[in-house]
């Protein structure tokens, strides 16, 4: 199985989608699956998030393995399929800024670890706060990449707490990286530093919901 | 504690020659904390080159660095392609929705004409007023967005990576046009005052892509348009890592590069010392939190890891402070600059 994750990682950094769906193609036929999805997909993309935590790999890696992957998973699991994980209400988005990138990368790494996620896109905290509650949402992640968004996120969580609605909150994001503090100060549950820490950290998430 | 043995200018030509001056150079890029000086918005400040001006004479004369920094916001280049600005009252200017929507609006692209868009010209006015009033004393850093990076905020980051990636004939037609308009615009704000041109270029760290696709891409984008620059440039990698291209980088023609926080000051040193001026590397979001004796430390660090034998100036990471750090923190980066990064050090 070792030697398949390293062919897989080494296909996703070089961007080669043809060694990719082969490989997929080639084990899909052998093991179910989700079986495939938590084999080879997810320790693959661990590796690649880590790498770049380390400086070892490009954030263009990142993304270009996460969406490659999302394609593949998305023929052989669809959304909705009764195989892809028993979870709670799950949303992303990006909070005041135009930057999606990373809300991007997550979002297509949860889906490939077969989370289905609703995408709320670009929002202010009054419709972020809305859009919680209507949805009634459990596990919330929001991405920056601009200071004066992060510091935002502190009025999302007054706003939620004075309406008693329970949600759990991951940030994400570049000020997030050069500030191991920040998101204790605004009042965040946890950080992802990296996309794939947000996958363990929602795994958690669910298991404790 | 006073400077009197050169002036800024002097100063940071001899650290650029990779000698020692009489102290550490110090660049406090601040953009934003001009319209705290004037009581002004953000985006009132930004409205007018005398603004500017004004804003950036103050500023120097309080915190006493070493440079005029002639930048209003990062998407002031897409504003004169057509693109959309976002004002915030308590941080820079954002870019909007990208102007390109889908790769074909690429064939459709107008480079912007320098005399004839207003929010360019605004640059210019205020690059000319501050060499009126500075002359030779300091440096002037004009401030272009590189043709590689521009990308980002014309298109988006996820669409840019696909573009890369998948459409190589698009992605050159883009790099041309971004070139010819970055030449022409570095070389108008040369033309206008600027002493030295910043080219910003984050998408050619090695947090953003590989190092075998920079040599492909960003770093023989940076040599051509480098050379058509009149005057000295500096490279900044906006916090993004460069280590393991530093080699590289003083290739492309460029004399300094902007450095990040998250990585280790000694080893760039090392790596750079007699090839390039390194420019940073204050945390410059940590630093909002900092507290006097916090940011003592980190200068002294600073100084202690880089500033031995000249080619250091001392600067945040990302070339733009927030507007969440205080004076307080500013004036105590200045004093011990003075205090700790007089030549020879100890």
């Amino acid at each position: 199985m070792n030697t398949i994750i390293e062919k897989f990682t080494q296909a996703l950094l070089e961007v080669d989608r043809i060694s990719t769906q082969k490989i997929m193609d080639d084990h899909v036929n052998q093991i179910a699956p989700v079986k495939f999805i938590e084999k080879i997909v997810v320790p693959s993309l661990e590796h690649i998030g880590e790498g770049w935590k380390d400086g070892n790999y490009a954030l263009s890696q990142v993304y270009m393995s996460a969406r490659i992957c999302e394609n593949l998973i998305d023929e052989i699991l669809p959304p909705g399929d009764p195989d892809r994980k028993n979870q709670p209400k799950i949303a992303i988005c990006v909070l005041c800024d135009h930057h999606k990138l990373g809300k991007i990368i997550v979002y297509s790494l949860l889906r490939s670890s077969g989370f289905d996620v609703m995408d709320f896109g670009v929002v202010t905290v009054d419709e972020l706060v809305d859009r919680v509650k209507e949805e009634e949402i459990k596990i919330l992640m929001i991405s920056v990449l601009m200071y004066p968004s992060a510091l935002k996120i502190r009025s999302v969580r007054k706003q939620l707490t004075r309406d008693n609605v329970d949600v759990k909150i991951i940030v994400g994001g570049a000020p997030f990286r050069f500030d191991e503090e920040l998101w204790k100060q605004i009042g965040a549950d946890a950080v992802g530093r990296t996309a794939t820490e947000v996958i363990s950290l929602v795994e958690k998430l669910t298991g404790d919901l | 504690m006073n400077d009197t043995r050169m002036t800024s200018l002097q100063r940071v030509l001899t650290t650029l020659g990779h000698q020692e001056p009489d102290r550490v150079p110090l660049f406090l890029l601040l953009t934003m904390h001009g319209a705290k000086e004037l009581g002004l918005s953000i985006k009132d400040y930004f409205s007018s080159s005398r603004n500017l001006v004004e804003g950036q004479l103050r500023l120097r004369a309080k915190y006493r660095h070493d440079c005029i920094y002639n930048f209003y916001y990062a998407p002031l280049e897409v504003e004169a392609w057509g693109g959309e600005v976002i004002y915030s009252d308590d941080g820079p200017p954002n870019s909007g929705e990208p102007l390109i929507k889908k790769f074909e609006d690429i064939k459709a692209l107008k480079i912007p004409e320098i005399g004839r868009t207003s929010v360019l010209e605004k640059v210019l006015e205020s690059a000319q007023a501050l060499k009126q009033q500075v002359g030779d004393e300091a440096p002037i850093i004009g401030v272009v967005m590189s043709p590689f990076s521009l990308p980002v905020m014309q298109m988006g980051f996820d669409k840019y990576l696909q573009l890369m990636y998948e459409n190589q004939s698009l992605f050159y037609r883009l790099m041309d046009l971004n070139t010819e308009f970055c030449v022409n615009w570095a070389n108008a704000q040369l033309a206008a005052g600027a002493t030295a041109i910043c080219y910003f270029d984050p998408v050619s760290s090695t947090t953003i892509i590989p190092r075998q696709m920079y040599l492909k891409t960003g770093f023989n984008i940076a040599r051509q348009t480098i050379a058509q620059i009149n005057g000295p440039t500096a490279t900044h990698m906006a916090s993004g890592r460069c280590l393991p291209m530093v080699d590289d980088i003083s290739k492309t023609g460029t004399t300094m590069v902007g450095v990040s926080g998250i990585e280790d000051l000694q080893a760039l040193k090392t790596a750079c010392r007699n090839k390039l001026t390194l420019l940073g590397n204050l945390n410059g979001i940590e630093m909002c939190r900092w507290g006097i004796k916090e940011t003592e430390q980190q200068v002294k660090q600073a100084i202690s890891q880089a500033a031995s034998g000249g080619g250091f100036i001392l600067c945040d990471n990302h070339g733009e402070i927030p507007w969440q750090v205080s004076e307080d923190v500013l004036m105590t980066i200045s004093d011990n600059v003075r205090k700790w990064g007089r030549y020879p050090l100890n």
